[in-house]
């Protein structure tokens, strides 16, 4: 017993460095974010907001408008390179998975994004144009990209920052759509 | 202009703080604000207040703040506004829920740790002298000849002058 208590700062010192080693190795897998923020918003309905759609300023868009479907909403920019990454993926989400998305553009000059999809290709069945970012800190939003999953009542059920590729895409969000096309079968039975 | 360089080397590092200006209704409203600032996390920085912080998130979270003190919103309404979006995080002296138990509760359990773990030492070392007596009593009478022997061939080695 004696003997033992001599180890136990070696004991301690190697549990402190595994749950670093653990910790530095996930932040290199990308695995674990430290910037990664548990969203508040999330199980509580997507916010109310009042705004113009982008491709056609006279369309008032509204919360209703993204009630009623399982949907990503993309919150995506001109001036965020991490969105020119993601772009191509959600255009293959859009038009080989038949996934809905929706479109925050966000703090960006209305031509610029028109410009844009309609040269990488437009994933989004509607986009709203969110120029001061009212809507962005509403949800929450630090920075583009970032992608909320919605279920068919319109409640966010995920927040992720970043862009989204194929790993993350199986990873993150396909075992949730699964789960939330279950429930929406679920509800919509009884 | 070398002299010009060195100055602005030197109040660079004090240039920190973002300036903006507000206009504002009246002067309890400032200072509310600069206390906002202060102890409002920006939500995109590990570590920086919304005062210290140039990310375009914190730019908006002070105009925001800015409309809501003019607005004639409460305090409670104000850090109640934040929470909503960008959870206790944007708090630096977050309030006490479940999930900020541990983050309050923490230093108070290792100070109990501490005054426990004190105590037992000073305890132990209170014992400790008669745990020695004990143990050199408990050496037979060989041992303690070997030890007489000993100290009485030490003695002799000092005393014998070194040629």
């Amino acid at each position: 017993m004696q003997r033992f208590k001599l180890f136990l700062p070696l004991i301690a010192f190697v549990v402190v460095a595994l749950f670093f080693y653990i910790m530095v190795s996930r932040i290199g897998d990308g695995e674990y974010n430290p910037q990664d923020l548990p969203s508040a918003l999330v199980n509580k309905s997507f916010p109310a907001f009042n705004l113009a759609q982008l491709e056609d300023p006279s369309v008032q868009l509204q919360q209703r408008d993204l009630v009623g479907k399982i949907a990503l909403i993309n919150v995506w920019a001109t001036w965020c390179p991490s969105c020119h990454v993601e772009h191509g993926y959600l255009n293959y989400l859009a038009t080989e998975k038949g996934i809905t998305i929706y479109g925050v553009n966000y703090k960006d000059k209305a031509p610029a994004a028109l410009r844009w999809l309609q040269d990488k290709g437009n994933p989004y069945r509607l986009n709203i144009f969110d120029p001061m970012g009212r809507l962005g800190l509403d949800m929450g939003v630090t920075g583009a990209p970032e992608t909320y999953v919605i279920d068919h009542r319109g409640f966010v059920r995920m927040r992720f920052q970043g862009p989204i590729n194929e790993t993350v895409w199986q990873e993150k969000f396909q075992p949730l759509m699964e789960q939330l096309e279950s429930e929406q079968q679920a509800q919509g039975g009884v | 202009m070398k002299y010009l360089l060195l100055l602005l080397c030197l109040i660079s590092p004090f240039a920190t703080a973002v300036v903006e200006t507000y206009e504002f209704g009246n002067e309890v409203n400032r200072e509310r604000y600069h206390q906002f600032i202060d102890e409002l996390r920006c939500p995109k920085c590990q570590n920086q207040n919304l005062d210290g912080s140039n990310a375009p998130i914190a730019k908006d979270l002070r105009r925001e703040l800015h409309r809501l003190l003019e607005d004639g919103q409460s305090d409670a309404q104000i850090v109640e506004f934040m929470v909503e979006r960008y959870g206790e995080f944007v708090l630096y002296r977050p309030r006490f829920n479940a999930e900020t138990a541990v983050l309050w509760l923490a230093p108070g359990i290792f100070l109990l740790i501490g005054i426990v773990v004190m105590v037992m030492v000073f305890k132990r070392q209170k014992s400790a002298p008669s745990v020695s007596n004990t143990d050199s009593a408990s050496l037979d009478t060989d041992e303690q000849q070997r030890l007489q022997d000993l100290l009485a061939a030490a003695d002799n080695n000092k005393d014998k002058p070194n040629a």
